[in-house]
């Protein structure tokens, strides 16, 4: 196991090693030179790891999500644009062909200058996602510095793969990645959006859009025809709420704006300056009414 | 281990809390504090890589004096188990209160069974929702634990800091005055090996020799801020600004000063 001490200092020696079970305090001053969260709860508390099936429940008995019924994300976006990278989602969850909740939130600002949307099945997600938080800010702490953006969307490829037995029985998790890049000085190239398959592939768009769910399709092709990668901050949300008005319009599983009971997607915009700032709902409710209100003149946008 | 000779538990954990208490004396002081707004922690330490002075949770902050190797390990166990316990209950359920208990149990447990003690004394700190909600905690190399109201001294010469601070502490103090407390404290003792604690010339440390971070109260989640560069120069007292002089040539800025037993030198 790569997570046991290396030498034998005389303070931590005459110690068993650190090992997979149930353990104490004790393994946390041994695990010298560790700087990753999820490894460290990998060999002393396992079971806290998201998608992780009990001992019990064999392949067989596991049933996959729909006979479960458990709630299913639907569909994210993300443009990058001038000064950085804007993500949003829709507030929609599913379970089969129910609305499991109206006003979930799926897009998750895991640390200062990067941000997570999901999509697939909600419940291993939003534990990835929390556990991917904790680890970004656990090693930010231990290091005195801040992850590279590559090091970030490597650890989130090793979560995702981390869960494909499970992914492999139905529990598909598909995150979004965006984040800006501290290292990189010019701020049109500093906003990156990095995509993932169930197997843990790690992919780049370098187009400047992209988004996933079961409304992707249809967001994808909104934003072709509207983003432009050199647009600014108001512009690049307006794209992102019309992407996601265009993902509603077609797909029953991806919830429109609800001007009824006042739920409006989640947006987070990630800039040099700001970070990642969740923008304010009376902003977007502004956007939302313009969309809105261009859409009861023409209804194909 | 094998004891040739026999030699009494008294002796044996009376040489072991000498071995202790040296090391820790031979380096440079750290002070804690609570102010208006939190918790103040303000280290002389002139490297900025080796830190002394540490975030550990949302609410919690740890300063450490001794041998780097070992409160360096204390402090990654530290954010560990407090990273470890808010990923499985919630991040509310932190406490300084908790880690500092399980910091005295483990360095308790190692000077009775390991062959050398911790030469090493944190601090841990935590800011509350109000001034009365503030803690700081001192850990000694024995596993001893207190609660401190007001202020901890720890690491160097302690005795002219504390005295110096008894005078001029109070509580509910601004930001920058308990930056001025500290640093007046800090330089009340003599510089590390400027001969055996004589009173020795006045000195002036700077934003270059200074470590500072505060547990701000007014944050809304990771309080933990270190205040660095032009920001700190503006909070120092009008003497201590213009100081600035890089560490003197051939000493190590930060760090262990002395090789473990303290045998050089």
């Amino acid at each position: 196991m790569e997570f046991r001490q290396q030498g034998t200092p005389g303070l931590f020696s005459g110690q068993p090693p650190v090992g997979p079970g149930p353990v104490g305090h004790e393994s946390a001053f041994r695990a010298l030179g560790e700087t990753s969260f999820t490894n460290y709860l990998a060999a002393t508390q396992p079971h806290l790891l998201p998608g992780r099936l009990p001992e019990h429940a064999t392949r067989a008995q596991a049933s996959g999500p729909e006979a479960l019924g458990v709630p299913h994300g639907t569909t994210i976006v993300a443009l990058q644009f001038a000064e950085g990278v804007v993500i949003a989602g829709d507030r929609r969850a599913t379970a089969g062909n129910v609305i499991a909740q109206r006003d979930i939130e799926k897009i998750f600002i895991t640390d200062s200058h990067s941000a997570v949307g999901i999509a697939g099945s909600a419940g291993i997600a939003i534990e990835m996602v929390r556990l991917y938080s904790v680890e970004l800010e656990h090693y930010e702490k231990i290091e005195g510095v801040v992850m590279s953006l590559d090091g970030k969307a490597n650890r989130l490829a090793g979560m995702v793969r981390g869960n494909l037995g499970a992914a492999m029985q139905g529990f598909v998790v598909v995150p979004l990645f965006a984040g800006y890049d501290l290292d990189q000085p010019d701020p049109a190239k500093a906003g990156r959006i990095i995509t993932y398959d169930a197997t843990g592939g790690r992919y780049e768009e370098h187009l400047g859009y992209h988004s996933v769910g079961s409304g992707s399709v249809f967001a994808k092709s909104s934003m072709k025809k509207l983003h432009s990668t050199s647009a600014d901050l108001a512009t690049t949300v307006r794209t992102a709420i019309e992407a996601l008005y265009d993902a509603a319009d077609d797909d029953t599983a991806t919830g429109g704006p609800d001007t009824i009971r006042k739920i409006y997607p989640i947006v987070v915009s990630i800039t040099g300056p700001e970070g990642a700032v969740r923008r304010p709902k009376d902003e977007i409710a502004a956007v939302v009414d313009q969309v809105v209100a261009g859409r009861t003149e023409k209804p194909a946008g | 281990m094998t004891m040739p000779f026999y030699s009494s538990v008294d002796q044996l954990l009376r040489d072991r809390s000498e071995l202790a208490r040296k090391g820790i004396s031979r380096g440079r002081s750290v002070v804690v504090m609570t102010y208006a707004d939190g918790v103040l922690f303000v280290a002389e330490n002139h490297s900025t890589a080796l830190h002394k002075v540490s975030e550990i949770y949302d609410r919690i902050g740890f300063a450490a004096v001794g041998r780097y190797n070992e409160f360096e390990g204390l402090r990654t166990a530290g954010i560990r188990l407090a990273d470890s316990r808010g990923y499985s209950y919630d991040r509310v359920d932190v406490t300084g209160r908790w880690l500092a208990n399980t910091y005295a149990q483990f360095m308790g447990t190692a000077f009775i069974e390991q062959q050398k003690p911790f030469e090493a004394e944190i601090c841990v700190a935590e800011v509350g929702d109000t001034a009365a909600g503030d803690q700081l905690y001192r850990i000694t190399y024995d596993g001893s634990i207190t609660d401190e109201p007001e202020f901890v001294v720890m690491g160097g010469t302690t005795e002219p800091i504390s005295t110096k601070l008894k005078d001029t502490y109070s509580t509910g103090l601004e930001l920058a005055a308990a930056i001025g407390v500290a640093v007046e404290g800090l330089q009340a003792a003599p510089a590390p090996g400027s001969g055996n604690g004589s009173a020795g010339e006045a000195r002036t440390l700077g934003v270059s020799a200074l470590e500072i971070a505060i547990l701000d109260r007014s944050r809304s989640r990771r309080t933990f801020r270190r205040l660095e560069g032009p920001v700190l120069r503006e909070l120092l007292p009008a003497a201590n600004r213009a100081s600035d002089e890089p560490t003197p040539g051939g000493e190590v800025a930060g760090g262990d000063e002395a090789p473990a037993g303290g045998v050089a030198s």
